[in-house]
């Protein structure tokens, strides 16, 4: 049986963080080697912590799948990280932070952790800056600022269009330095395939080296994930090809409440979709929006060039619909507003399904020379892949998947419903609600992994204390190495005909229209009837070639599909149950005159937390209750 | 269109390898070379062929994991970009395209496209960083950085760690990658106290690990998908010399932070 102890903090929440810290248990340094910590992916939340916790002088054996941690795809992050330094005098503080994240959120996160995530902001600047980070400077050589989506002060850091880039070399250069002090022992192109849970407690992983192919587990005190998001189960996302939810789905089969899996997050700004051959989105940094008008055709048909169409035939629809934020509304507007232009019938570009984005007015205002130094990489980027210059020639966009609000409940020691697993960064739930405002990403998963893990993760080994952890040795081990070993030869033993993309982009399609943009009770009932008929299709006629003893690439992914096929049921359960609109999770049925989400605080301010109840039972529902104390609810108003 | 790939095959790191050539049909020019090869994945797979392995993720030109010799180039014709960025409108209807993994002593090759380029994060564990704990730090805007200087940081810091400097290389050679480092952080005021020790301890880490020596081909910046120059070479070379000139006498023992 789940419980849900949130271990919030007490007292004004201006203090809050300060005064738990202060009551944590600490680990002395002498007792730090003495403890064995597992950091499950290399991205900022996860090299930041492993860094962090190897500099401390705990013992850290950390994983990824890709050939080096500083391929994570937090690296392909453009825009920026937001911080309330307030350097543009523009009355920006802690306090508009916070309240900027809980109204973009739609009221659906946690409040304490939302104060806590914009306290630490500042400090994640001072951090990146020492370890040279270079940031984008005025011309006195201070820091410059850019505004993002959904806020009305200057915040934004950034490096050109990099700013991922250039945070997550800043962790990857910290956690090498304490790899070669052997503090932490890295393991490259390993990929968790399950997590050693012993009496309640969990301890340790077992992992699949992708050269060799070999099973192996790894013991410890305390396992932390920081494997990301799970925007990969719509198949085309802007995430990397490899990003998938075995890590947290595996944690929810041993006992960790998932926590709003529907809540994810549409973009707005990517380049639109060119045909079945798709492998991925490639998104446009969201910042463009800053000096990109955004419009369609006012008639259905006006097959003009976008140059010879007149102002007057022009549908600015954001500025037309939310004067006040015009074209910088948050993203899930955005994105709504976009599809529902589309499906009106006056889309651009070959399907349809694209909007303009053009910066015609503002090359007018400041010069070619001055939009192209703002975003020269993000323009070289797009005529890359569409052979077309935007110039020249409008930006045609349209919204894709690009983050995953929900993910595993934890409380506000980041700790899972399972002891000694910790889950930060994209894995967890707890920053963002139901919306994610631009530049937070970067912001929360460096507050994670270098300044809260470290802490309260001693708190957890203090009290567990020394000559717990268990040998490799211990049966308990050797099942879970068997279990793991047997899902991986059921896949191999299948030989049928259809390849693991198929399979993949059937799903993806399912879920794009059932659980996408816009959900109704209809739409994912739908969806819970065609994803089990799709799972048992592809036990029995998916094609994975080859053996496990060797690298197989095609069965890395058979795995991560064979999650998506049960994890995209659940997120439908979520989205039907939640029988109300809020950030992006836009249920048809309840929204307000001008097609906004409509929230209903009365019965649904809680987190949904799902407990995993065996193969092929309902997962069971938990709610964690959200009060707003501090910041009292009232409705989201972009106009 | 319709094109014929030579593409490089070996199964395991012992095996020798040798080229394989296929026909693909159906290629569309919108597609990009990644693209190509799923798409050719699928062809092999339903011939119950074994799929070429080739190493790829972010597929947006940033996470620097593909890595595949088109033509005789690192990453193909296309400058300053990616095989994930390279598409096919590039190509004639017809053509004959061969892909072959990176060439180094340094990259062993793991299966087909795929090599092993660990040898580059052994380089940066060896001080491609600047020390730092995690926790408070000094206001930013204290020390001011003129833009030039942050922007100069900034083209060496782009560098994606993708090894097409190692593969372009006649000699393997591995200068580029660390050059850009050494001037990324030794630019940076923060980088000044371990910038000459950071130059030596990289260069001399990039030797052991079997990398060629640089003789001013430049073939490095030619296909560097980033366009990293190669005058942070000539900055890596002068702290290196500087380095090893200016060396203190070695009195009292090295001391670490504790």
């Amino acid at each position: 049986m789940l419980t849900l102890n949130a271990n919030l903090p007490t007292g004004p929440i201006q203090d809050a963080w300060t005064n738990h810290k202060n009551n944590l248990k600490l680990v002395g340094p002498k007792n730090r080697p003495k403890f064995k910590i597992i950091v499950v992916g290399t991205g900022l939340a996860g090299a930041a912590a492993a860094a962090s916790l190897g500099a401390m002088g705990y013992q850290v054996d950390c994983f990824c799948f890709q050939d080096s941690p500083r391929r994570a795809h937090s690296i392909a992050a453009q825009g920026g990280v937001n911080a309330s330094k307030n350097y543009r005098n523009d009355g920006d503080s802690t306090w508009r932070l916070f309240t900027d994240t809980i109204k973009g959120g739609d009221y659906r996160a946690r409040e304490a952790n939302v104060y806590r995530l914009a306290e630490l902001s500042t400090a994640i600047i001072d951090q990146a800056v020492a370890q040279g980070v270079p940031f984008a400077r005025e011309y006195g050589g201070k820091l410059a600022n850019r505004s993002f989506g959904g806020v009305l002060v200057e915040r934004t850091f950034y490096c050109r269009g990099e700013t991922g880039q250039q945070l997550l070399l800043g962790c990857y250069q910290a956690l090498a330095e304490q790899i070669g002090k052997k503090q932490v022992a890295m393991y490259n192109r390993s990929e968790l395939l399950d997590l050693v849970v012993h009496e309640g407690i969990c301890r340790g992983i077992v992992a699949r080296d992708l050269e060799s192919g070999q099973i192996k587990s790894f013991t410890a005190d305390a396992v932390v994930l920081a494997t990301g998001g799970y925007g990969n189960v719509y198949h085309l996302s802007t995430n990397a090809k490899g990003c998938n939810v075995t890590a947290a789905y595996r944690a929810f089969k041993r006992g960790a409440g998932f926590a709003n899996p529907c809540f994810t997050q549409i973009h707005p700004t990517s380049i639109p979709n060119a045909g079945d051959y798709q492998s991925k989105l490639t998104l446009m940094s969201e910042s463009l929006r800053n000096d990109g008008r955004i419009w369609v055709p006012r008639n259905p048909g006006d097959k003009r060039l976008p140059a010879d169409i007149p102002e007057a035939d022009r549908f600015y629809y954001l500025e037309e619909r939310y004067p006040a934020f015009g074209n910088l509304v948050p993203r899930d507007v955005a994105a709504r507003n976009a599809k529902e232009v589309c499906d009106r019938g006056i889309g651009v570009g070959p399907t349809g399904y694209g909007v303009y984005l053009d910066f015609a007015d503002a090359i007018k205002r400041n010069g070619v020379h001055a939009v192209k130094s703002k975003y020269a990489n993000l323009f070289e980027m797009y005529h890359r892949i569409t052979d077309e210059d935007p110039i020249k020639t409008p930006m045609r966009i349209y919204p894709a998947v690009h983050y995953t609000m929900g993910g595993l409940w934890v409380d506000y020691n980041l700790m899972t419903t399972l002891p000694g697993l910790f889950a930060i960064g994209e894995a967890n739930f707890a920053d963002h609600g139901a919306n994610r405002l631009g530049a937070s990403s970067l912001m929360q998963c460096l507050a994670d992994g270098y300044f809260i893990l470290p802490v309260t993760i001693g708190d957890y080994l203090a009290k567990y204390g020394l000559q717990h952890r268990l040998k490799s040795t211990e049966p308990v081990f050797q099942e879970t190495e068997k279990e793991a070993a047997s899902r991986v030869q059921r896949l191999l033993s299948i030989k049928g005909k259809r390849t693991v993309s198929d399979f993949h982009r059937e799903l993806g399609k399912i879920m794009w229209n059932d659980c996408g943009i816009s959900r109704s009770q209809s739409s994912l009932e739908h969806g819970l009837q065609a994803i089990p008929q799709l799972r048992e299709e592809f036990y029995r006629h998916v094609n994975v070639p080859g053996s496990h003893d060797h690298l197989n690439q095609s069965l890395e992914h058979a795995g991560r599909v064979a999650d998506f096929l049960e994890f995209g049921e659940l997120m439908c359960q979520d989205a039907l149950l939640r029988d109300e609109s809020c950030g992006c999770h836009f249920r048809e049925e309840h929204q307000t005159e001008d097609n906004e989400a409509k929230r209903n605080d009365d019965e649904y301010t809680f987190v949904s937390v799902f407990e995993y109840k065996g193969e092929g039972a309902k997962p069971e529902l938990h709610k964690e209750p959200l009060e707003f104390k501090a910041f009292p609810l009232a409705q989201r108003n972009y106009k | 269109m319709k094109i014929r790939v030579h593409v490089w095959r070996q199964e395991n790191r012992s095996d020798t390898g040798k080229m394989e050539t296929y026909t693909v049909d159906g290629v569309l020019p919108d597609m990009s070379f990644l693209e190509m090869m799923d798409h050719l994945n699928e062809q092999l797979l339903s011939q119950g062929n074994r799929p070429v392995a080739f190493d790829h993720d972010c597929r947006e030109g940033v996470c620097g994991m593909c890595s595949m010799v088109i033509n005789g180039e690192a990453h193909g014709p296309m400058q300053e970009t990616t095989t994930c960025q390279l598409y096919m409108r590039h190509f004639e209807d017809g053509a004959d395209i061969y892909v072959e993994p990176w060439r180094s002593r340094a990259f062993p090759v793991i299966q087909d496209l795929m090599v092993d380029r660990s040898a580059f994060d052994r380089i940066i564990e060896a001080g491609g960083y600047i020390s730092n704990h995690s926790g408070p730090k000094p206001e930013p805007n204290s020390m001011p950085i003129a833009p030039e200087v942050a922007e100069q940081a900034l083209d060496a810091a782009t560098c994606i760690g993708c090894g097409a400097c190692v593969a372009a290389c006649p000699n393997g050679s591995a200068m580029l990658f660390t050059a850009a480092k050494v001037t990324h952080l030794g630019l940076l005021p923060q980088g000044q106290p371990e910038r000459y020790l950071r130059a030596k301890s990289m260069v001399e880490k990039m030797e052991e690990e079997g990398f060629g020596s640089c003789r001013n081909y430049a073939e490095c910046e030619a296909q560097c998908p980033k366009g990293i120059s190669i005058a942070f070479i000539g900055r890596l070379n002068a702290d290196y010399l500087r380095a090893t000139l200016l060396e203190p006498m070695d009195r009292r023992g090295k001391m670490e932070a504790q």
